[in-house]
């Protein structure tokens, strides 16, 4: 399937897919309405130090220790994405205990949120990878199975 | 194929998932002495806080079974188990015959035989869906509520029944709450945020009578309430497989591959036993993401895969009223205390490996923490000062990095 995957030597730590995520997870039209003056919860993350920089987000691991772990049935694996249901989640954190990458965090509500590879919003192709500059996170098959 | 299962929970469940993975025509059959389509026991006390409804803490959607092509039948309770005739009996007389079998009959809770509890009118449990819908039942505005233990389901209760009631004591022999998984440090943290918030604590103290709705404290303390949860402990349902010949320690022995001492028996969840990595030690661990994994492991195995889950460790995730805690792993070596301000983080390590952690407050990407005990990750392969004062990929190596977040990832 199709994946997200990360080229670190590219990576300019210029933050642009954190904003694209929290933009195209907004459901706003206007960048300006979605991001202006707010402090953005994006789903993936860049991490920084001395030089070296790299964005993180979820890998869709094909046994994956959040889904497997969730008390609520709120995680899940559809066609090798996992997604959350929101509805469901009561916010335990069992999740973020499980992910050996840090890539599940709480959104804004208390509830968990996660990269869904933009398949439960209208950006169609993941928009951190869609807004990236420098091809440091790409979204291509490998031949990796779902 | 005939596959049976008792037990309808997360070991129950992860057990079909794991069989469907291998085995996508053969039959199964889930027995539960419950009424209810698979729900989610831990979300019990948010059931009663109002934070998920019935429809919500369905572990899984309603047309699981369906679509799974899995044969449920609720209310129905083993009786006994023949390994020999391959067949278990249950309390409607029949006798089901299965080709593998899987035993995740869960636990129950301990009742410590106390002076006078029989004449406690209102008296319940805290484990099952319907013992939180009896309780809630019983609650009233007016409600004095004792609650007798201290540790995770107790303190769950508490705050599930926090806008229910008028007032909650929770009564614990230990010195401190939740004394299985906090130390003397950090258990105050989560106490004084379920004071703050109503919550009375009679620590060092348990009940010797019960005299109709007062309990009398080994303190001297008398303690007048209207409705009594008993939150102790569980005790393992080892009964069956043990009357059928398996080996039980204090729970069921099982190996990594989730088998039992008797062939086509297996085991998962709650009712067993295995070892804990961080320590060594064998030991029950009633974690619900450890019930999944042995349930999936023995279903997989079940249907004919070879697979083991060899790192269990104990782990939760738990919060009060907003404060978030995350624990794993076993508190021995040396502490390394990153504290700062209301966030509590320590860090257990020994013999180059973290061994255990207790984070309160911010948990920000714990789970990093988790991985280094689980994969028992050598601490000098890692940057591990950057590590133990920010949980992220930075600190682990370039290599490792690619793999990660360029391709390879885990499993079994």
């Amino acid at each position: 399937m199709k994946r997200v995957y990360v080229n670190e030597q590219w990576c300019l730590a210029c933050h642009l897919c954190e904003y694209y995520c929290a933009f195209a997870n907004s459901g706003e039209k206007s960048m300006v309405k979605a991001l202006k003056n707010l402090k953005i919860n994006p789903r993936i993350q860049i991490e920084e130090r001395h030089g070296i920089s790299f964005a993180v987000s979820c890998r869709h691991c094909t046994e994956p220790l959040c889904v497997k772990g969730c008390i609520s049935g709120a995680l899940s694996q559809k066609d090798g994405v996992i997604v959350i249901d929101q509805d469901k989640c009561v916010g335990c954190f069992t999740c973020v205990l499980s992910c050996p990458y840090g890539a599940i965090r709480p959104s804004d509500t208390g509830v968990m949120q996660k990269c869904e590879l933009c398949t439960t919003n209208a950006s169609g192709t993941p928009a951190c990878v869609q807004g990236c500059p420098n091809g440091a996170i790409v979204f291509e098959d490998r031949g990796e199975p779902a | 194929m005939k596959y049976v299962i008792i037990g309808n929970s997360a070991a129950g469940i992860g057990c079909a998932e794991g069989i469907r993975r291998v085995d996508t025509a053969g039959e199964i059959l889930i027995l539960s002495d419950e009424k209810y389509h698979t729900y989610s026991r831990p979300l019990i006390s948010y059931l009663l806080e109002g934070k998920t409804d019935l429809q919500r803490m369905k572990y899984r959607p309603d047309d699981f079974y369906e679509k799974n092509h899995i044969t449920f039948r609720p209310e129905t309770t083993v009786t006994a188990i023949d390994p020999d005739k391959k067949a278990v009996t249950t309390d409607k007389g029949e006798q089901l015959s299965y080709d593998k079998l899987l035993y995740a009959a869960g636990s129950s809770p301990f009742i410590p035989p106390t002076e006078g509890y029989d004449s406690v009118k209102e008296s319940f449990t805290f484990m099952k869906l319907d013992d939180a819908l009896a309780l809630k039942e019983a609650l009233t505005p007016e409600s004095r509520v004792l609650i007798v233990g201290a540790g995770l389901i107790g303190l769950k209760c508490a705050e599930g029944i926090h806008g229910l009631c008028k007032e909650i004591t929770v009564a614990d022999l230990a010195d401190r709450v939740l004394s299985s998984i906090l130390d003397a440090d950090t258990a105050p943290v989560i106490q004084k945020k379920l004071e703050e918030n109503g919550i009375r604590f009679l620590l060092n103290d348990c009940v010797t009578r019960y005299e109709g709705n007062t309990a009398h404290m080994k303190s001297g303390e008398t303690v007048p309430f209207d409705v009594l949860v008993t939150c102790v402990g569980v005790r393992p349902n080892v009964q069956l497989l043990k009357d059928a010949g398996a080996a039980v320690g204090r729970g069921i022995h099982i190996d990594t591959a989730s088998k039992t001492s008797l062939p086509d028996v297996y085991a998962a969840g709650d009712c067993t036993e295995c070892v804990d990595i961080s320590s060594g030690d064998t030991k029950i661990l009633a974690l619900l993401p450890n019930a999944y994994k042995q349930g999936e492991i023995a279903g997989m195995n079940m249907a004919g895969a070879e697979k083991t889950f060899e790192d269990s460790i104990p782990m939760n995730a738990i919060g009060f009223f907003g404060l978030h805690m995350i624990t794993a792993g076993t508190y021995t070596g040396e502490v390394i205390d990153k504290s700062q301000g209301k966030n509590v983080k320590k860090l257990y390590c020994k013999d180059n490996l973290l061994k255990g952690y207790i984070m309160i407050g911010d948990v920000d990407k714990a789970g990093i923490y988790t991985s280094l005990i689980r994969d028992r990750v050598a601490l000098d392969s890692i940057d591990f000062a950057l590590v133990s004062e920010t949980p992220g990929l930075m600190a682990f190596s370039k290599k490792y990095r690619d793999e990660t977040l360029g391709g390879l990832r885990r499993g079994y």
